[in-house]
């Protein structure tokens, strides 16, 4: 468990607003996405967030491109979580394989605000904020070997070496 | 109780008959990738792995920033054609042929009941041949070069019936801005979207690529038209390889029946800055703009291309606009050769690009200053996608886009006819 502040954003927040087309092609070091991270929506993330904070957004987080890095420079910049209403699908699927945990929970997504301080219990399933406690359902099995693995491809890696 | 296609299709690829909602491991029939094949070479080399499972079924087109902007996609593109030499990867497209999801269905990997993943999220583009075809990421990519397998969910499917002949100047985008503007962006997230009806026929296959292309911008996983007679007589000169189609059962569950009567549409203008953000072309009528863009996965085909050249045919685009026109592929361009419409947009004073995705993803060629506004036919009009953070993207059919230009602001293809 960690403890860290909320970054609050709305319904629909797409792939080029986290990240940009232009940068996408080029092949950029963790710490060079995280700078760019939401630079289309929110300037003033990438030069302040900090390790072990949290995203809450509405519904379809993620949706647009299938770009990872939409994924991967949330985790660069240290985001211990995405919790939304909904994501959409191959963002959801980036996210897992990544390892960047995303937790759907309607009544945390309503309730939180931005600077709200958040501590997420994953085995527990339970994010607390505000002095409230919200329950997010579990992942579903077939993803859950990809996040003990730490993410696909070490999951992949593992496989293919036990075969 | 009868299944849906995709369920059908699932059945087959999982050697068990399954539902919506389970999750199967299946391997796929084919695998697109473009410039991004060269992030999913540094992934698949993290496996250790000295040679990709099936390369016959890898398929790489390079059409993200063709030609290579600078050094470093030059050096993305470099490190793929080796790869594609050492790996002897057969189906290889270089920077001539076009953007991905033309090149592929032209190339007819794009068959009827084959189950195609690709790490581009308008990989659902195949499901206007009858294909089961949804978009990935990279690292999902690089795994499935290295096992031949991946986990899918059996998605529900949400139908859509469509009636009635659509009006002059409303086309197959018109139609999927229609539906998406009243559907919402994530109405079909995580499902299978069929188009149906009895008018679903009557698209052309291009068109129906439009729908099935754009269906991404619902959400969708994938989307579907039932092969019919114009499917076969496409595939009969081209087919790869043999298929089997696959169709919905008559009484298959569906999520939800959408009905869309076509005739009752008018042309549609997606505004900035989401796909679902759609109006009547007539309540923005007179929107000053700067650049007009014809062409991209979404609209870049010939019949989009003839549409656009006959209300340009001996006129000029208005001074004060700048009007970019990419063919979608190589066969495209030079089909519009022949034809001579390349010729009509050369006159009119358009620029032609290279087929291509062109200024679409925002990465080269004809972006846009702070402040700007394009009118084009792609598909995404995301805040600052194209260019600056401040600029505006509007999206809509080539007969709107081309009539817009023509007057230098947002015009009803209507009055052009």
């Amino acid at each position: 468990m960690s403890k860290g502040r909320v970054w609050k954003y709305g319904d629909d927040v797409n792939t080029d607003v986290i990240y940009a087309g232009k940068y996408t092609y080029q092949q950029l070091k963790p710490e060079e996405m995280a700078a760019h991270a939401f630079e289309d929506l929110d300037p003033a993330f990438a030069g302040n967030v900090r390790p072990g904070d949290v995203i809450v957004a509405g519904r379809n987080f993620g949706c647009g491109s299938s770009r990872e890095q939409a994924a991967a420079c949330l985790r660069a910049a240290g985001v211990q979580a995405v919790v939304a209403k909904s994501f959409a699908r191959i963002y959801f699927r980036n996210a897992i394989n990544l390892g960047l945990p995303v937790l759907q929970c309607e009544e945390a997504s309503e309730t939180m605000k931005t600077g709200d301080e958040v501590e997420i219990d994953f085995a527990g399933g339970t994010i607390a904020s505000a002095g409230k406690v919200f329950k997010f359902p579990p992942l579903p099995d077939s993803v859950i070997g990809i996040l003990e693995a730490g993410g696909l491809l070490a999951y992949t890696k593992k496989k293919i070496e036990g075969s | 109780m009868g299944r849906t296609f995709s369920e059908k299709v699932l059945s087959l690829k999982a050697g068990r008959a399954v539902r919506a909602g389970e999750v199967i491991t299946v391997a796929p029939d084919y695998y697109l990738s473009h410039d991004n094949s060269s992030a999913i070479i540094g992934e698949f080399k993290k496996l250790g792995l000295k040679s990709v499972v099936a390369p016959r079924k890898i398929v790489i087109v390079l059409d993200h920033i063709v030609p290579a902007a600078d050094e470093k996609y030059a050096q993305n593109h470099k490190t793929i054609r080796e790869f594609v030499i050492e790996q002897k990867i057969p189906n290889f497209f270089d920077i001539h042929a076009g953007v991905c999801h033309q090149v592929f269905s032209e190339a007819s990997f794009a068959l009827p009941g084959k189950v195609i993943m690709g790490s581009d999220s308008h990989t659902t583009t195949y499901g206007a041949f009858g294909a089961f075809s949804a978009g990935i990421g990279r690292t999902e990519m690089a795994s499935l070069w290295a096992t031949d397998e991946i986990w899918l969910r059996v998605p529900e499917t949400l139908r859509i019936e469509m009636t009635g002949k659509p009006g002059p100047g409303v086309y197959a985008k018109d139609v999927i801005l229609k539906i998406i503007g009243d559907n919402g962006a994530d109405r079909a997230n995580y499902e299978a979207v069929e188009f149906a009806g009895p008018e679903a026929g009557n698209f052309s296959l291009a068109s129906r690529m439009v729908l099935t292309n754009m269906a991404a911008e619902m959400g969708a996983k994938n989307g579907y038209f039932e092969p019919d007679d114009q499917t076969i007589a496409w595939l009969k000169a081209r087919a790869r390889d043999a298929y089997e189609i696959v169709k919905s059962d008559p009484d298959a569950t569906y999520e939800a029946v959408l009905k869309y009567d076509l005739s009752r549409i008018e042309p549609q203008i997606a505004c900035p800055h989401s796909v679902d953000n759609v109006k009547p072309v007539s309540a923005v009528v007179g929107r000053p703009f700067h650049q007009a863009l014809i062409g991209t996965c979404t609209n870049g085909r010939l019949e989009d291309l003839e549409i656009a050249a006959k209300i340009l045919k001996g006129k000029k685009i208005h001074p004060r606009v700048r009007a970019l026109v990419l063919p979608a592929s190589r066969e495209v361009y030079l089909e519009a050769l022949k034809k001579g419409l390349i010729e009509i947009f050369v006159a009119a004073n358009c620029v032609i690009l290279n087929p291509g995705c062109g200024p679409c993803l925002g990465a080269h060629e004809g972006l846009l200053a702070p402040g700007e506004v394009v009118v084009g036919t792609s598909n995404r009009n995301f805040k600052g996608r194209m260019g600056g953070r401040d600029s505006e993207i509007y999206l809509a059919s080539p007969a709107t886009v081309a009539a817009s230009a023509l007057e230098g602001k947002i015009t009803d293809p209507r009055t052009c006819l």
